[in-house]
């Protein structure tokens, strides 16, 4: 009997706290096939967010470091730039990323730092209990939006793969999805590329993964992955939006 | 032979793997809970199942295991 599929060495064999069917696993378990394969765990340094994956550092077997709310992009600059040899990842939610983080954000892209960003957008804040976050889809109800997001009010979301491919230090901007088992796969070789670009030192990496959050959508998680397809998805399309080493560069 | 290994007190029966398996194998049980209280998944009939593993790459909770 061969093994076919099994738990990556870089992922720790513990449970995770994490909500029955949030795909934050299947994202951490990703990451972690990417670096067994790079064969760089004694080389990477992660740097986790504030949200629901502030835990995160209890499931990797790397070096991982814990950054105040929003700013993993400027705490991962400080690390590459200390240890240009090592792996660096900042893994962080919309909350994180996209609403208190956003200058750290765009300015990790407009120095083009060498690391990689992987950004969850579940369209909500998962940790503090489900209230609007900048990538919430227009009509979405959660706690603080209970007649839907109003855009006169609140504004419209923030699409942050099309404004980080505007940086000219970005290498990479992809959004991707973990719904299906090929969105998945896609979702890896993404990561890799990412981790690749690191290795050859052509700037910044961002990898938006959309996710979904079962508990604060208020959905089983079977219907919140059809919400994913359903919704989410056509709001904020997969692709690649910039990758310089692609055939005449971005895209 | 057991094709598809089931961490079950790490499983949280979210069901995932049930919609992931091609040949719609993978259920809930029903007659078992875990520590947790959670219903785990089992494969139903181990010689029908191919070792596809898209189960596993579904699993948020990385709790299974595939053999060939």
């Amino acid at each position: 009997m061969a093994i076919v599929f099994e738990k990556p060495h870089a992922l720790c064999d513990v449970p995770m706290h994490y909500c029955p069917g949030c795909t934050h696993g299947i994202v951490h378990r990703l990451l972690c096939e990417v670096i067994d394969e790079m064969g760089i765990e004694g080389d990477t340094i992660g740097v986790c967010p504030v949200g629901c994956s502030v835990f995160a550092y209890n499931y990797f077997n790397c070096d991982m470091i814990e950054a105040p709310h929003g700013r993993a992009p400027a705490v991962a600059t400080g690390v590459k730039r200390s240890n240009p040899d090592k792996f660096v990842f900042t893994y962080q939610g919309d909350g994180d990323l996209a609403a208190i983080g956003t200058a750290e954000t765009v300015h990790v892209g407009a120095r083009g730092e060498n690391i990689v960003v992987i950004f969850i957008n579940n369209t909500i804040y998962g940790m503090t209990g489900g209230q609007m976050a900048p990538t919430t889809i227009p009509g979405q109800v959660t706690q603080t939006t209970p007649f839907g997001r109003d855009t006169a009010l609140a504004g419209h979301p923030i699409r942050v793969c099309e404004m980080m491919a505007t940086l000219s230090g970005t290498a990479l901007a992809q959004r991707v999805a973990v719904d299906t088992v090929p969105h998945i796969r896609e979702t890896k070789k993404a990561i890799r590329k990412a981790f690749e670009n690191q290795k050859e030192k052509r700037g910044l990496s961002i990898v938006e993964i959309l996710s979904t959050c079962p508990t604060n959508w208020g959905l089983s998680p079977l219907d919140a992955i059809k919400r994913l397809q359903d919704e989410c998805i056509p709001y904020y399309p997969l692709g690649v939006y910039k990758d310089v080493t692609a055939e005449g560069g971005d895209k | 032979m057991k094709k598809m290994t089931v961490n079950e007190e790490r499983c949280k029966g979210c069901g995932l793997c049930t919609t992931a398996c091609p040949k719609k194998l993978v259920v809930l049980r029903k007659d078992k809970r875990n520590k947790k209280g959670y219903f785990p998944a089992e494969c139903t009939d181990d010689a029908a199942c191919i070792s596809c593993a898209m189960c596993a790459m579904m699993c948020p909770e990385c709790a299974i295991t595939i053999e060939k």
